[in-house]
């Protein structure tokens, strides 16, 4: 079974909301919608107070190169167009919308039917998929018709879609092999008709096998998809890493994967393109794991952005268990830590993982014993421990020297450390520093 | 016997003696001249090499001095204007005297303590923390605690109080602005002394509106405009929903301390009142008490 060469850990799966059949989240009283759900610049409002929007309706338009439209995910009235405060207590520029009824733009097809046939061009495929607002929902939430605008000069050898979903806790994507699999490879389809390549390469880890059987059956009746099983060894999703199982590739430091003539999705953004591509929806729901070892319940939803934390815990599980220690967007790995419950969730968010306090807690830091295990553990080659080192006497052209810009903040090394040091986020600010500094000399 | 001991001996004594003219040839070719007044000027120097100049030690100083042969630009704040003076002598220049600067924390999360609305678990660095959220405090533009400042002060005078927030020891700080630069949210500022090291200062960073700063902090400065329009000296600028007193303009006379809603400008070095109750410190004062404030509009959650 292929895997990755380099680096890698293993950590506990938990995928105990595996068998949680998707679930409809239902749309409260009022939504706030983020103009900043995209890597990149926040969207520009189109609407202003008093305005009356569908479900769908453009009300964020991407006015700058790094943008995406944002679309609104409820019909009723606009009530302020303002700041909101996010998941981290920060105050970004939102759309405030009373919800009223359930109208949806006549263009959307709401349809049950599965449309198989997609007759668009390449380059009229990107364009929708700007239209409709579509982001890579494997987490950096880069704008997908940039990312299938292949630029001059490169040439898209492989598709790679990724169905790894290695970070531990999380299960929406493999809820969503299992019950819509036949979308899924219309979506892939249209997406290796973008880029105008052979092969489209689905990658799972060997942990689904349900899911691996289901999609193999279900490629059979498609042209161009092949199923990759992979080994289970976390983070085979990252893309990089995924690019060396599947082609035996290595992204040369410092490029993208284009450079390596690959394009990655993850599998939930082929799912939201053939939704965009021939139902016309736009990008305006999540499907989102809700889960922790300490509910009384594990669910799989569908949920419209705009939806506050509050609201999924409220509908899903009632309230946060007493022993609850942090209430996490994302996984165990790579999951930030909701400080403001009361934020909307945004495009790209795959989880609420709730932890026990015990099982949150960071255990304390001791000192570095040069074991090495980070710099074994490191999927991308690089010396955490010298990171480490650089960043706390501030030496950061040397760091920049060592390529501590190509880190993907994966947490292997953190995950390794037998002193539990908080190497990820010693790099983080490495990164941070090393970026001002050459931010400063330009 | 003595043949073999005498040949041994001319042996080495011919290395050596080639040795020595082989390194006395070389230490000639190779000598650094150096103006011998940067030993000089260095010698009157702190030495303790804080960079505060921004240069990289107290010899590049001296160096800089000399290579101008004034003191345009270069200032050793731990030496004052006592070393600022042997220096220009040395240098026979004339130097200009200048006022003596203090760190100034502002920040006063008075009831930091009870009120933390998260408990921040990572890499204990401010300009880390920074990069994740908000801080502890809840306050987007507040001390996050981590005593990054702390780190950076070579002269033991800054030191983590006990609300989180770090308190400055007049005495020992030099003005040098290592502490100012490594808070990663600009709060400490280099102010001056002040006449009888008396001075005031807002003690309040936070940009948000008014109605916004007060969930956050019962000492947040609202904006509201109250110590600008009380001012004699017109030293008080409100911007960004923000006081500020440019200290070059501040006569210290404490109108403004008053007559703010929520004590968020603090007055430092004065004398404890004799009889009069003073406006109460934040330290111990509870929330404030309910004033008219203009509010623009209520933000929901």
């Amino acid at each position: 079974m292929k895997t990755f060469k380099m680096g890698g850990v293993h950590p506990e799966e938990n995928k105990i909301s595996n068998d949680a059949a998707i679930e409809v989240m239902p749309v409260g009283k009022q939504m706030v919608v983020l103009m900043n759900q995209h890597l990149g610049a926040p969207a520009t409002p189109v609407v202003q107070k008093g305005d009356k929007v569908k479900v769908g309706q453009l009300i964020g338009e991407a006015q700058t190169f790094m943008c995406a439209n944002v679309h609104s995910p409820v019909s009723g009235t606009v009530l302020k167009v303002d700041t909101c405060k996010d998941a981290f207590g920060l105050a970004k520029p939102a759309v405030y919308i009373n919800v009223e009824g359930d109208e949806w733009m006549e263009t959307i097809d709401r349809t049950p039917d599965i449309k198989r046939e997609c007759t668009l061009e390449p380059k009229e495929i990107v364009a929708k998929l700007k239209e409709m607002g579509i982001v890579g929902l494997g987490g950096a939430t880069f704008p997908a018709h940039i990312k299938y605008s292949v630029p001059e000069g490169k040439k898209a050898e492989y598709l790679i879609i990724n169905a790894a979903e290695c970070e531990p806790y999380l299960t929406s994507d493999y809820r969503v092999m299992m019950e819509h699999a036949e979308e899924v490879c219309i979506g892939v389809s249209i997406l290796r008709k973008a880029l105008g390549v052979p092969n489209a390469y689905i990658g799972i880890e060997s942990n689904k096998p349900k899911a691996i059987a289901h999609m193999q059956e279900v490629a059979k009746g498609f042209e161009g998809i092949i199923i990759e099983p992979l080994k289970v060894k976390y983070p085979q999703g990252a893309e990089k890493q995924l690019i060396n199982a599947v082609t035996g590739r290595k992204v040369p430091s410092g490029k993208l994967p284009i450079d390596a003539g690959c394009v990655v999705s993850n599998l939930g953004t082929a799912f939201s393109v053939y939704e965009a591509i021939q139902k016309n929806k736009p990008l305006i729901e999540n499907i989102l794991t809700v889960t922790g070892k300490e509910l009384p319940s594990q669910h799989n939803y569908i949920v419209r952005i705009g939806t506050t934390y509050n609201e999924i815990i409220a509908h899903s599980i009632g309230q946060l268990p007493e022993t609850t220690g942090k209430v996490i967007s994302g996984g165990t790995m790579m999951g930030k830590a909701v400080v403001n419950l009361d934020a909307p969730t945004v495009k790209g968010n795959s989880s609420v993982l709730v932890m026990g306090e015990k099982e949150a807690r960071r255990n304390p830091e001791t000192a570095c014993i040069r074991c090495g295990k980070c710099a074994g553990a490191c999927p991308m080659g690089l010396e955490p421990y010298l990171f480490s080192l650089l960043v706390k006497n501030n030496r950061i052209e040397a760091a920049k020297e060592h390529n501590i810009l190509d880190c993907i903040e994966c947490g292997c090394c953190y995950f390794s450390c037998p002193a539990n040091k908080p190497l990820t986020d010693e790099i983080r600010l490495g990164k941070n520093k090393v970026r001002a500094m050459m931010a400063a000399k330009k | 016997m003595t043949h073999d001991i005498l040949i041994a001996v001319l042996i080495l004594g011919a290395l050596g003696i080639l040795f020595a003219v082989v390194l006395y040839i070389v230490a000639q070719k190779f000598k650094v001249v150096e103006d011998p007044l940067i030993d000089e000027v260095a010698e009157v120097l702190p030495g303790a090499n804080c960079g505060g100049c921004g240069k990289a030690g107290c010899r590049a100083f001296a160096e800089a001095c000399v290579a101008q042969g004034n003191m345009e630009g270069l200032r050793c704040a731990p030496g004052g204007d006592a070393v600022a003076a042997k220096v220009a002598e040395l240098l026979g220049c004339v130097v200009e005297q200048g006022e003596p600067q203090v760190a100034v924390v502002r920040c006063n999360p008075a009831n930091c303590g009870e009120k933390r609305r998260s408990n921040y678990d990572g890499l204990r660095s401010c300009a880390f923390q920074n990069t994740v959220y908000t801080g502890e405090s809840g306050c987007p533009f507040g001390c996050l605690g981590c005593g990054d400042c702390v780190a950076a002060c070579q002269f033991d005078a800054i030191h983590m109080g006990e609300n989180g927030v770090p308190v400055v020891d007049a005495d020992k700080c030099t003005a040098c602005g290592a502490c100012a630069k490594a808070c990663p949210r600009r709060i400490i500022e280099l102010r001056n002394k002040g006449k009888k090291d008396r001075r005031v200062y807002v003690s309040c960073v936070n940009k948000e509106k008014g109605a916004v700063a007060m969930k956050t902090c019962a000492n947040a400065c609202i904006g509201c405009s109250k110590c600008a329009k009380v001012c004699p000296m017109e030293a008080i600028t409100v911007e960004g929903n923000l006081s500020y007193i440019d200290y070059k303009k501040c006569i210290a006379c404490r109108k403004c301390v008053t007559e703010c809603p929520t004590h968020a400008i603090h007055d430092v070095g004065f004398p404890a009142p004799a009889k009069k109750p003073e406006a109460p410190k934040p330290a111990e004062a509870p929330v404030a008490e309910k004033v008219e404030i203009p509010v623009a509009e209520t933000l929901k959650a």
